[in-house]
C-alpha cells in the first residue's frame, strides 16, 4: 500500500521530500497556536478551494480531460448543502448534508460524464460542454429570485443567493475557527495522499495511458470509458466537496460562485501550478489562493485581471506550469550539483586505481 | 390562422438570427484552425460598445454598426498576430490563452468603464398582423443573419480566397506546399470571425443593456451551435441553428425562457451522444 505513495506518476520522492512534507504539515498544525483567530478562519477559507484544484489536476493533468465546468459541481454541492442543511434541520445533520451533497454532485458528474464520454467527446468539446452546463446552471440560479423557487423551506433567492443554513456542527459544537482549520488540513492530507495512491496504482496507470493514447489503451484491453468516467466522477466530487465546504463556511452561496469568472479560477490555479503533478498543483494553488486573497482585499476586478494575465503568461511562457517548471529546475540543479560533487571523487578513485596497477 | 403561423415564424426567426449571428464567427475560426476562441464574447462586447459610442457621438446607427464590425475585425487580427498565432499546433492551449484574454478584457472593462453604459434604444417601428404586433428590428436581424450566411457562401465558394481557405481547412500542410500563404489565410479568417462577432454585438447593441460581461449572454448559444454543428460553417452551423431554434422556440413558447435554455442544453447533450462529430459530418457523408 505505502509503496503507492512514491510511484512513477508523482514527483517528489524519497526522504528529502517526505521530510519537507512532514515539516510543512507540522508548521500548518502549530500555526493556529500563535496566529490571530481571524487569520486562522481566513486561512481555512482559502484552503476550501484546494480540493477543486486537486480534482481538476486529476482529471486534466492525469486524465487529459479539461473540464471548464468544475464550478458546475461546486455549485450543485454548494446549493445541495444549503438545501439539505435547511431541510434536515441543523446540528449533526449538517455532516450528512455535506456527504449527501457531495454524492449528489458525483451523481450529476456520472450522468453528464456518461453522455460526454460514451458520446466520444474529447479535447476542446469536453471543455465546451462542461462550460455550457456551468453557464446554464448559473443563469438558471440567477433567475430563481421569486418566492416560488424553494425546496421545502429553503429559498434559492436568485442573484442574492441562498442563506440561512447552519455551519458544520457536531452535536452542539460548531466547527468554526481553528476547528474548521484542522478539519481542512486533515481533509487535504487525506485527499492528497489518497490521490497519490490512486494515480500510482494500476488504475492510475490506465488513466495516464488513456491520456497519452486512448486507442492504444483500448487495444491493451481496457475499457477506457469506464476509467475516464471514474476520473471525472472523482474529480467532480472533489469540486463538490469544495462547494459544500464553501457554503458551510460562509453560510451562503450565490450564483456568482458558479459563473464565468469563477469557472476560470480552478483552471488558472492548475495551469499555473503544473497540471501533471499533484504536489505542484497543491503548492501552486495554495500560493495563488494566498496571493489572490491578498489582492482581492484591494480590488476583486484587478485580481481577476491578474488571473487572466497569469493564465495567458502560463500558456505562452511555461505550458507545463510555473511551479512544476521551477520545481524541475531546482531538482535538476540539485542533481547536477551532486553529480559534480561526486565526479571529482570518482575521478580520484580512478586515479588511485591506476596508480596501483 | 395565418397570424398564428407568422407569429411562430417570427419567434423562430428571432432565435435563429441570434444563434447564427453569435455563432458564425466562432464557427469560421473553429472550422479553419480548429481553435475555439473563448474571447468570442468579448469581441461581441467590443462591437456593441463601439456601436453605442459612435451613435452617442452622432453617427447614424447602420454606419456605426459597420464601423464596429470593422473595429472588431482589426482588433481580432492584432490578437491573432500577438497571441493566437503561436497556438495553432496546440488547440487546447489556444483555448486557455483566449480564455485568459477574455478574463483580462472583461475585468479591465469593468474597472475602466464601470458596470453599465447608457443604451441607445431599439429603433422604432413595428407592424401588425392579425391581433399581434411585431417589432420590425427583429426582422431586420433575421435578414442580417440570412445575409451573413449568403455572404459566407459567396466568400467561401465563389472567390479565389475561398478556394484557398477551404484547401487550408482540408489540409494546411498540403495547401502550404502548393504555395498558399496559410499564415495570411489564418490571419484573415480570424479577422472575419471576429468581425462577425463584432457585427453580432453591433446588431444587438440597441436591444440590450451594455455591461462588460455581456459576452457571456452569447457564448453558451454560440458554443453549443458550433459544437453540434461541427467544423463546417454552411453545412453545420446553419442546420444546427435551425434545429436548436425550433427546440428553443417550442420550449420558450410553452415554458418560458429559462426552460428554453436548459432544454436546449439537454438537446445538445443528447445530440452529441448520438452524433459525436456534429451534424455536418452526417450531412457531408450523405452528400457523398
Amino acid at each position: 500500500m505505502l509503496k503507492l505513495l512514491d510511484g512513477p506518476q508523482t514527483l517528489g520522492r524519497g526522504k528529502i521530500f517526505w521530510s519537507c512534507f512532514v515539516a510543512v504539515l507540522a508548521g500548518a498544525l502549530i500555526y493556529p497556536l500563535f496566529a490571530d483567530s481571524y487569520d486562522v478562519g481566513n486561512f481555512a477559507y482559502f484552503l476550501i478551494w484546494i480540493f477543486m484544484a486537486l480534482g481538476l489536476c486529476l482529471m486534466w493533468g492525469y486524465g487529459g480531460m479539461l473540464s471548464f465546468g468544475q464550478t458546475f459541481f461546486f455549485g450543485i454541492a454548494g446549493y445541495g448543502y444549503g438545501v439539505l442543511a435547511i431541510n434536515m434541520g441543523g446540528g449533526t445533520a449538517t455532516i450528512a448534508a455535506l456527504v449527501l451533497s457531495v454524492v449528489i454532485a458525483m451523481m450529476a458528474a456520472g450522468v453528464l460524464g456518461y453522455f460526454m464520454i460514451w458520446g466520444g467527446i474529447s479535447g476542446i468539446f469536453f471543455g465546451i460542454v462542461t462550460l455550457s452546463a456551468t453557464l446554464v446552471l448559473a443563469f438558471f440560479l440567477g433567475q430563481t429570485a421569486g418566492p416560488e423557487w424553494h425546496i421545502g423551506p429553503a429559498r434559492l433567492n436568485g442573484f442574492n443567493g441562498m442563506k440561512g443554513m447552519d455551519p458544520l456542527t457536531v452535536g452542539s459544537f460548531d466547527i468554526e475557527g481553528s476547528a474548521l482549520y484542522y478539519l481542512m488540513i486533515a481533509l487535504i492530507v487525506i485527499v492528497y495522499v489518497a490521490l497519490r495512491m490512486l494515480v500510482n496504482s494500476s488504475v492510475g496507470n490506465v488513466i495516464v495511458a488513456t491520456r497519452e493514447n486512448p486507442q492504444r489503451a483500448e487495444m491493451l484491453g481496457y475499457d477506457v470509458r469506464k476509467y475516464q468516467l471514474l476520473t471525472f466522477v472523482i474529480g467532480s466530487g472533489l469540486a463538490g466537496l469544495s462547494g459544500a465546504l464553501y457554503t458551510s463556511w460562509g453560510q451562503f452561496i450565490t450564483p456568482s460562485s458558479i459563473g464565468l469568472p469563477a469557472a476560470a479560477m480552478p483552471i488558472v490555479w492548475v495551469a499555473f501550478s503544473g497540471r501533471n503533478d499533484l504536489t505542484a498543483t497543491l503548492v501552486g494553488s495554495f500560493l495563488l489562493l494566498f496571493g489572490f486573497q491578498t489582492i482581492t482585499v484591494y480590488s476583486q476586478q484587478a485580481a481577476l485581471v491578474l488571473m487572466g494575465v497569469l493564465l495567458l503568461a502560463t500558456v505562452m511562457l511555461a505550458p507545463q506550469g510555473f511551479v512544476l517548471g521551477i520545481g524541475k529546475l531546482v531538482v535538476d540543479w540539485w542533481t547536477r550539483r551532486r553529480r559534480r560533487d561526486e565526479a571529482p571523487a570518482l575521478a580520484d578513485a580512478g586515479r588511485l586505481q591506476s596508480d596501483e596497477t | 390562422m395565418s397570424a398564428e403561423l407568422f407569429s411562430l415564424f417570427y419567434q423562430f426567426a428571432d432565435v435563429f438570427a441570434f444563434l447564427i449571428l453569435s455563432a458564425a464567427g466562432l464557427a469560421i475560426v473553429f472550422g479553419m484552425m480548429g481553435v475555439i476562441n473563448m474571447a468570442h464574447g468579448e469581441f461581441i462586447m467590443c462591437g456593441a460598445y463601439v456601436t453605442v459610442g459612435l451613435v452617442n457621438l452622432g453617427v447614424p446607427l447602420p454606419i456605426a454598426q459597420i464601423l464596429a464590425a470593422l473595429t472588431a475585425g482589426i482588433i481580432g487580427m492584432i490578437v491573432e498576430y500577438l497571441v493566437v498565432r503561436r497556438f495553432y499546433k496546440r488547440p487546447l492551449d489556444s483555448l486557455l490563452a483566449t480564455w485568459g484574454l477574455s478574463l483580462i478584457v472583461t475585468q479591465s472593462m469593468l474597472l475602466i468603464v464601470g458596470s453599465a453604459v447608457r443604451g441607445i434604444g431599439t429603433p422604432e417601428g413595428s407592424f401588425a398582423i392579425g391581433g399581434y404586433t411585431f417589432s420590425t428590428y427583429r426582422l431586420v436581424l433575421f435578414g442580417c443573419a440570412v445575409a451573413v450566411l449568403a455572404g459566407l457562401y459567396i466568400i467561401f465558394m465563389k472567390t479565389r480566397f475561398g478556394v484557398i481557405a477551404r484547401a487550408t481547412m482540408q489540409n494546411a500542410a498540403m495547401a502550404k506546399a502548393l504555395g498558399a500563404r496559410t499564415g495570411r489565410i489564418y490571419s484573415i479568417s480570424f479577422g472575419i470571425g471576429t468581425a462577425l462577432a463584432g457585427l453580432c454585438g453591433a446588431l444587438y447593441a440597441p436591444t440590450m443593456t451594455l455591461i462588460p460581461t455581456m459576452g457571456a449572454t452569447f457564448v453558451v448559444e454560440s458554443f453549443v451551435t458550433v459544437v453540434i454543428g461541427g467544423a463546417n460553417v454552411l453545412l453545420g452551423t446553419a442546420p444546427a441553428a435551425v434545429f436548436l431554434a425550433m427546440i428553443r422556440m417550442a420550449l420558450n413558447a410553452s415554458y418560458g425562457q429559462i426552460i428554453g435554455q436548459i432544454g436546449m442544453l439537454f438537446a445538445v447533450i443528447l445530440i452529441i451522444r448520438v452524433l459525436p462529430e456534429g451534424l455536418s459530418s452526417v450531412l457531408v457523408r450523405r452528400g457523398r
